[in-house]
């Protein structure tokens, strides 16, 4: 119970927010800081606690985004099945590409281009196949019912994704003081050691895989209902892929609050170089690629490991202090 | 049927040579640091920027920029490696990864922030001449592109073959701790090595540039084929990069030819994805 305190605290002062303003700039940014949160939380159970670097979760965001808009554009299916199942299909493309690579053996560098090649081969196909719409993409018609998974105000969307976020954080929460997460940690740490040890780290990683992507997937299909289109580029693009990453690495790799906290770093930054520069094309994406590169370099626990030692010191120097005032014999 | 195969292959070679030097640069890197550089596909699109720029503002031919280019970019990346990506990486391979791919994604922005997503040409008097080979009509900046990188392979070959660079950065990437006890400076030869690979990227910037375009993402376009061919032929073989990248500029030519352009590429990563799959040590390499 203790452990999940801080979660429930977090959740609630966050689902709060919108009873206190109604601007929508506010909801938009945390709804796209939520939004990264939960597609780098997916990132970070397989990179963060599992040690497989992906540079193509784009491959779970775009599959998830695609089912869920084609469900229901091509086949009339209820959003929010059409929601469900895009998150199963996400899982399963996980599975797939996690099944072939780790069967094949493949690690590190490889590992990071085939996650990559997969994301770019669905980008392509889905940048010329019908189902898709091709290069123009698929527009969600408005239909602005709750039965639609559709909304008025942004309130509702906020709230829904933010509760996707807690799940997420209880899931890996759990996995964290369970047996497979103590192997998946095996497996970054050493993976011949956690073989040696019995360990079956193919089925280890296989799960970490299929569950990463599908709290990915979920991030996708959110992102469906709420900007109601979706293309191969935002589907199936580097952003995303790259996004995912940089919230983990810069929050805390494998921690459970690390994608959350890099997300809303990420995010605030790219606010204000925004407003610093006025919505300078590529800009964000060059002061998100420096702080990539100094984060690795100078923290490479990211925020979390700099809070960590900040409350070793304190406690270090707090222990000497009460060691100061009790009575030695 | 041969009237229009012969001239399809033709041109698969000629574009598979550049292919080729682009992944020459990327299996040097690789075959001795051991990490895939992804900033490979920003830093050529750097190296056009540079050709263009030189034609565009010194009215230098991109062959004489060649010249110019290559020492210079051979400067970059020995800086790149040794200031930025050695010291952040810390020596551990997940994380030099990422600075790569970090340094691709600002080098990148930067150029569409200075640059904004404009396409630029260079018109040069020699641009449309050709050849005639048979009854294949061949593009003279090409055969001059597909002349060069065979030099530049081959004064790679006798680089690494006969100096004492070559031998060193061999033993490096044989055994790095022997090499260091034999009082090799890794640090060093760790950058000349990125040095290279940059280098070579200038030299196929130039011999692209006369027949391609620029914009910020032109560079990407070579990097997944770079990949494949690496991957093809077998990561760290100077060699394999060779055969490989002409092999897949003959097999991109071929499924153009046969499937459309948009599908071409997909012919590509779909090998990618079966050599990564059924043979990571490549076609060429050592099993693992």
């Amino acid at each position: 119970m203790r452990s999940v305190t801080p979660i429930l605290v977090v959740v609630a002062v966050l689902a709060s927010v919108p009873l206190i303003t109604a601007s929508n700039v506010v909801l938009n940014f945390l709804v796209m800081a939520l939004l990264i949160a939960l597609a780098g939380q997916g990132w970070n159970l397989l990179g963060g606690y599992g040690g497989q670097y992906s540079f193509g979760h784009a491959a779970f965001f775009g599959t998830g985004a695609y089912v869920t808009a084609i469900l229901q554009m091509r086949y009339g299916i209820n959003a929010w099945l059409g929601f469900g199942i895009g998150i199963l299909a996400g899982a399963l493309v996980g599975a797939v590409i996690g099944w072939l690579s780790f069967r094949s053996g493949l690690k590190g560098s490889y590992f990071a281009l085939v996650t990559l090649a997969f994301a770019e081969v669905l980008r392509i196909i889905a940048s010329v196949a019908p189902i898709t719409g091709g290069g123009v993409g698929i527009l969600i018609t408005l239909d602005l019912r709750p039965a639609a998974f559709q909304f008025q105000s942004r309130a509702p969307f906020y709230w829904i994704l933010l509760a996707l976020v807690g799940a997420s954080l209880l899931l890996v929460r759990t996995i964290e003081h369970s047996r497979f997460g103590a192997y998946l940690v095996a497996v970054r740490e050493n993976e011949d050691a956690a073989a040696a040890l019995g360990v079956d780290t193919m089925m280890t990683k296989l799960r970490a895989m299929t569950l990463s992507a599908a709290i990915t997937a979920a991030a996708g299909c959110f992102y469906v209902q709420y900007f109601l289109f979706v293309d191969s580029g935002i589907a199936y693009g580097p952003w995303i892929s790259i996004e995912a990453l940089l919230a983990p690495l810069i929050g805390g790799v494998g921690t459970v609050f690390g994608p959350l906290l890099g997300a809303l770093v990420v995010k605030i930054l790219g606010e204000v170089t925004k407003l610093v520069t006025g919505d300078a094309p590529g800009l964000d994406l060059v002061i998100y690629g420096c702080v990539l590169i100094l984060v690795i370099a100078f923290a490479p626990r990211g925020i979390a490991g700099i809070i960590a030692a900040v409350h070793q010191r304190l406690r270090v120097s707090s222990g000497r202090a009460a060691d100061g005032v009790g009575a030695r014999p | 049927m041969a009237v229009i195969l012969f001239p399809a292959v033709l041109n698969g070679l000629l574009t598979g040579a550049v292919y080729a030097l682009v992944a020459l640069g990327l299996t040097l890197i690789y075959g001795v640091l051991h990490i895939i550089n992804f900033a490979q596909g920003a830093l050529l699109t750097v190296a056009m920027f540079a050709a263009f720029f030189a034609h565009q503002t010194f009215g230098l031919d991109p062959y004489v920029a060649a010249v110019i280019l290559t020492p210079l970019f051979f400067l970059l990346g020995y800086a790149l490696q040794r200031l930025v990506i050695g010291p952040a990486g810390h020596g551990e391979d997940r994380n030099i990864l990422l600075v790569t791919l970090g340094l691709a994604v600002v080098i990148e922005n930067a150029l569409l922030y200075a640059f904004r997503g404009d396409t630029r040409t260079i018109d040069l008097p020699y641009a449309f001449d050709v050849v005639e080979i048979g009854t294949a009509f061949l593009a003279v900046p090409r055969v001059i592109a597909f002349c060069a990188v065979m030099l530049v392979a081959l004064l790679l070959w006798l680089l690494m073959r006969w100096t004492d660079t070559g031998k060193a950065i061999r033993a490096v990437a044989k055994e790095k701790l022997g090499a260091e006890l034999a009082g090799i400076d890794v640090a060093h030869i760790y950058a000349v090595t990125f040095g290279l690979g940059t280098a070579c990227l200038a030299i196929a910037a130039c011999l692209l540039i006369p027949t391609y375009y620029v914009n910020p993402s032109a560079g990407n376009a070579f990097v997944l084929i770079a990949f494949t061919i690496v991957v093809l032929g077998g990561m760290g073989s100077v060699a394999g990069a060779l055969i490989g990248g002409l092999f897949v500029g003959v097999v991109e030519s071929l499924s153009g030819l046969y499937l459309g352009e948009s599908l071409g590429q997909i012919g590509i990563f779909v090998m990618f994805i079966l050599v990564l799959l059924l043979r990571p040590s490549g076609l060429f390499g050592e099993r693992t």
